[in-house]
């Protein structure tokens, strides 16, 4: 099907976004790579009056590493993040992340402000966000703020972003990355490239067999990308051995509570969980380890 | 700035220029197919799932439907009659043909494209990789297998030449 009526602008600075966003207000929806919003205008899911299209505003773009921080602009498409010698050093995680993101010719074009202010609970980015501890820039005319990403993800496409906002870009603290830290990712779809029906991002630092700094973030399972806390505190300062991986699964299957769909019942997508956890937590055992 | 519904465009496809008033609304593979007439582009699912549409737009894969005509402004389209043109693809239309890699032809352009992109990104890509690039085109005929061989073997003869 084809897209509805709509009118279409491009603004070259932030400032004259902000003003499109101040004058059309809910009528207006913001464009970048389009990868899923154009899927909804032809699928004619959304039909807002006005396109205002950011691809051009170059302060949206850029991957810097500055003062503790990796700040990712939200116009960077999926594909540059993931081949991006800053980020391939710094947040690794992103690097495991990337290929699951849809497919090849979606991850060229679209961005991560895109993914970050769409909100999908089944997106990669969101989640990665939480086990990163990054922060959502958003911008307005009333001024800039940080967002952590546990306060941004609010439900199913729902955030923190007012509508008179820009998300502008999302920075994450980059402390001492050296061989200590653990990245995995891992995610369950019936295909490459669909929906995750359930998936996992998990970070952490590694002394010998012990487990500290654990920040686990499952996506697919919720409204929302949710931090497994019952699980992380199941893991955090233990020394990681089949007792310890049993609890975590099973306290991760204790706090997961997720949504029943036509395509997947709760208990599925529970499963599946525990199950990619399982498998990254058997990556992690001090067997692997010296096997590799 | 106020919003507009037509806007005039001047993009280069297949090394040409090409101005034209189009309507915000009209996405590049119709354009392409319908105001430029270079129907070689498919058009499938209109939802960026099945590949039909892929095109390069300044050197990246991208699909043609969810992509405005109006964003191909100041750009470089490629189609695959461009890439045919330019002889950069032979190898793999030979392999295409010989190890019977289509047979209705809908997603072959695209396919076409997709591959030449893996070969020029890793040009001993394994089984697996070739797999995993083109999980982004469906084909609904071969199945996939001769698609897979016929990229391996354009490959293998690249390297060997």
């Amino acid at each position: 099907m084809k897209a509805p009526t709509f009118s279409y602008v491009k603004p070259l600075t932030i400032e004259a976004c902000l003003e499109l966003l101040d004058s059309h207000g809910e009528d207006a929806q913001i464009i970048a790579g389009g990868q899923s919003l154009m899927p909804l205008l032809n699928l004619r899911l959304a039909a807002p009056a006005v396109l205002i299209d950011i691809t051009d505003i170059p302060t949206l773009k850029g991957i810097i590493q500055d003062a503790g921080y990796v700040k990712i602009g939200a116009l960077e498409r999926h594909a540059d993040i993931a081949s991006s010698v800053t980020v391939q050093q710094a947040l690794p995680l992103l690097v495991d992340a990337a290929p699951h993101i849809a497919h090849v010719a979606i991850r060229e074009q679209g961005t991560i402000g895109g993914s970050l202010a769409l909100a999908d609970p089944a997106a990669e980015w969101p989640a990665c966000c939480l086990a990163l501890n990054a922060e959502i820039e958003l911008i307005s005319k009333r001024g800039t703020r940080h967002v952590a990403a546990e306060d941004f993800f609010q439900g199913i496409y729902e955030t923190a972003r007012q509508p008179d906002e820009l998300l502008a870009a999302v920075r994450f603290p980059v402390g001492t990355e050296n061989d200590d830290t653990v990245h995995l990712f891992d995610e369950i779809a019936r295909r490459r490239g669909d929906f995750a029906i359930a998936g996992l991002a998990l970070t952490c630092r590694r002394g010998g067999a012990v487990l500290t700094g654990v920040r686990l973030a499952l996506f697919g399972v919720a409204d929302r990308p949710v931090l497994a806390k019952g699980s992380m505190a199941a893991m955090e300062g233990y020394e990681l051995d089949d007792r310890i991986a049993e609890a975590a699964v099973a306290a991760l299957s204790a706090e997961l509570n997720p949504p029943d769909d036509p395509a997947y019942p709760s208990g599925y997508r529970r499963r599946v969980a525990c199950v990619i956890l399982k498998r990254a937590l058997a990556k992690l055992l001090p067997e692997q380890l010296h096997a590799t | 700035m106020q919003p507009e519904t037509h806007i005039q465009i001047s993009t280069t496809v297949n090394g040409e220029r090409v101005k034209a008033e189009v309507p915000v609304r009209l996405n590049l593979v119709d354009f392409l197919r319908h105001t430029i007439g270079l129907t070689g582009a498919h058009v499938g699912c209109e939802a960026g799932a099945c590949g039909a549409c892929t095109i390069l737009v300044d050197g990246r894969l991208t699909r043609g439907c969810l992509t405005l005509a109006v964003q191909a402004d100041n750009k470089n389209i490629e189609t695959i009659e461009g890439a045919d043109a330019s002889g950069r693809i032979a190898g793999l239309q030979k392999a295409f043909h010989r190890l019977n890699a289509l047979q209705c032809g809908y997603c072959t352009p695209a396919m076409l494209l997709a591959a030449a992109e893996l070969l020029r990104q890793n040009p001993k890509p394994s089984r697996e990789e070739v797999r995993e690039w083109i999980s982004g085109n469906f084909c609904r005929c071969t199945g996939y297998q001769s698609i897979v061989d016929a990229v391996l073997d354009a490959a293998h003869s690249e390297e060997a030449s």
